[in-house]
């Protein structure tokens, strides 16, 4: 019984790790640019169908897919930046919402039109089967989706803390018109940004797509998900996203095997609400 | 003077056009537009005077059709009686989620109706008592008039004619009410409006209740029309969509906004649909997507304002892009 939760517990943190990858990217754009965006979850699954598309395409395993997707991604971040972002940021609440909201749409039911509504899925063994790990029975392709992902996250944090393109960034997050006084330009950095924000969701979702389902529609459900990792580490904060997020895949993995894989996404989004009853600032952050 | 002329035409339009345009997709198509222009005005009270975008008020169109449709199925009694348990379940709701949301920045606002739009939709997916994935239906064969089931749409059209008007009466009176003075006030600066005394929170809380409750009326008589709820038709994403785009491309904040914007989209998808058949269903939302990130982009006040605001437009927006 206990060697179960064990065993469910390790697969919520290997999961989670890929949470904290692309809710990174959302507090990132947010704690920078006060902006959120409501596509996120459809980048991600924007990067699952990369994957899905290079392996039927080209036979290639995330080896191939992975850069791609994140590459594919990138490149949609600053294209999405510059077309829209850019000019709604400093317009109304109102366009800022409907812009992001409205880009979902156009992303996940051009999706929907194109490859339909069906459930496609990678094969399983398309990154080396199961193997066998003290005791533990683990999936070859969830075990390097986690690491990868867990590595990622890390050095996204040591790149904004420790280089000097990551205090450019931050400087630009604390106030733009200074910044740009030193030299910095903002709408650089801000679309570096948005291109580092996309591509981790692009990795991530080219990352879950070899064990997830593959689906238009995965897009609302994983970005609520970065929505509740945001809100829970604190925004702007990826050290707080990577905690959240490995919270949120061990919570998911439990109440999945303990009351039922139905109510799995209804115990994240009742824990959202109940955050914003008693914890809006999160668990991290200040208000 | 000039609006009165302007109010008279639109509602000689309103009442003969069924008449005139008498075959039966015609009065189907104008009442869907009526329909749709009460759930997206309700929303407007929120989402365009409030300032407050809530995206998942389908939820609140759900409380109203399983209220009517429960009614129904649960206690024999007709959807008629279902709609005063869907106003206060609509309007408790909208306080359980705005009491700590509307606090917070408007994302929160935004993202906490999706996530309890959808947490409903899968509890009631999964409750056996609501039918779980078939859902409610009506009554087949209507016993008396109060069960308002009619097989043609013409009854249905002045029905929902009657209730947009109450409807925009409610949000004008809003509007000129203290209430109103306090939404413009807190949209344009919530800081500064508090600082004048401006209870902020309590009045956007109103403004999301009331909201909620029309839109729950919205829902059970778009059930009553279909004769069923189920949770896709009810609870599904989709919906709040399109009472969402409705408002914003019409003019979220302006009085007949929604109704232009239902006017031009129901249409529009109703076309869509008998030409291209299902599988136009994935084709109008990506357009409709186009639509919303061009509004947001090039014309955020709607296509109302670009009338109404000709005039003053170039002050309006220097102020209002200011960073």
């Amino acid at each position: 019984m206990s060697f179960v939760l064990v065993q469910v517990i390790a697969g919520g943190l290997l999961l989670g790790a890929v949470y904290a990858l692309f809710s990174s990217g959302l507090t990132l754009v947010w704690g920078m640019m006060n902006i959120v965006n409501f596509a996120h979850g459809d980048f991600v699954m924007l990067g699952m169908y990369v994957a899905y598309v290079v392996y039927t395409l080209m036979g290639g395993g995330p080896i191939l897919g992975a850069p791609l997707a994140t590459l594919v991604l990138a490149t949609v971040g600053i294209v999405v930046y510059f077309g829209l972002i850019r000019d709604i940021m400093k317009g109304p609440m109102l366009a800022q919402i409907l812009g992001t909201f409205g880009l979902a749409l156009l992303l996940r039911y051009s999706v929907f039109w194109w490859f339909g509504a069906n459930f496609l899925s990678m094969p399983p063994d398309i990154v080396g089967g199961t193997f066998a790990f003290a005791g533990l029975r683990i999936e070859a392709s969830r075990l390097l989706a986690g690491v990868v992902a867990l590595l990622v996250t890390l050095g996204l944090h040591l790149l904004l803390t420790r280089t000097s393109l990551g205090s450019k960034m931050l400087a630009v997050a604390e106030d733009a018109t200074a910044a740009q006084l030193m030299g910095i330009r903002p709408d650089t950095m801000q679309a570096i940004a948005w291109a580092i924000a996309a591509g981790a969701t692009g990795l991530a979702g080219a990352l879950i797509a070899n064990f997830f389902y593959i689906v238009p529609t995965v897009g609302e459900t994983l970005g609520i998900v970065a929505f509740v990792t945001v809100s829970l580490g604190g925004f702007g904060s990826v050290p707080g996203a990577l905690v959240a997020g490995l919270l949120i895949g061990v919570i998911e993995s439990l109440s999945g095997y303990l009351i039922g894989a139905v109510y799995k996404d209804i115990i994240v989004y009742v824990l959202f609400l109940f955050f914003l009853w008693f914890r809006p600032q999160g668990l991290m952050g200040k208000m | 003077m000039r609006r009165l002329v302007w109010l008279s035409v639109a509602a000689a339009v309103a009442i003969a056009y069924p008449l005139l345009l008498s075959s039966p997709f015609q009065q189907r198509l104008g009442a869907l537009v009526l329909l749709y222009a009460i759930a997206a005005s309700a929303w407007n009270i929120v989402g365009g005077y409030a300032g407050q975008v809530s995206v998942g008020h389908v939820v609140f169109f759900g409380c109203g059709a399983y209220a009517a449709m429960g009614a129904y199925a649960k206690f024999g009694l007709s959807p008629l009686f279902g709609i005063p348990g869907g106003i206060v379940l609509a309007a408790g709701l909208a306080a359980i989620i705005g009491v700590p949301t509307l606090r917070l920045s408007g994302h929160y606002f935004s993202m906490a109706t999706i996530a309890v739009a959808e947490t409903m939709r899968l509890i009631v997916t999964n409750t056996e008592w609501l039918g779980a994935a078939v859902g409610l239906s009506g009554p087949a064969v209507p016993r008396n008039i109060f069960d308002l089931s009619f097989l043609s749409s013409l009854p249905y059209y002045y029905l929902f004619l009657a209730i947009l008007v109450i409807t925009l009466l409610i949000t004008w009176w809003m509007t000129n009410s203290r209430m109103g003075f306090y939404l413009r006030a807190i949209k344009d600066s919530e800081r500064a409006a508090r600082s004048l005394g401006a209870p902020a929170s309590r009045t956007k809380l109103y403004a999301f209740m009331l909201s909620a409750a029309l839109t729950s009326v919205a829902g059970a008589l778009y059930a009553m029309m279909f004769g069923f709820v189920d949770p896709e038709s009810g609870l599904g994403i989709l919906i709040s969509v399109k009472i969402l785009i409705m408002a914003a491309l019409g003019g979220a904040g302006l009085l007949f906004g929604p109704l232009v914007g239902a006017a031009i989209l129901v249409p529009l998808e109703e076309i869509s649909n008998s030409w291209l058949g299902g599988k136009g269903a994935g084709l109008t939302f990506v357009v409709y997507g186009a639509i919303i990130v061009l509004i947001a982009r090039f014309q955020p006040g709607g296509l109302l304002s670009l009338l109404t605001r000709r005039g003053k437009s170039k002050t309006d927006k220097g102020a209002g892009h200011a960073p």
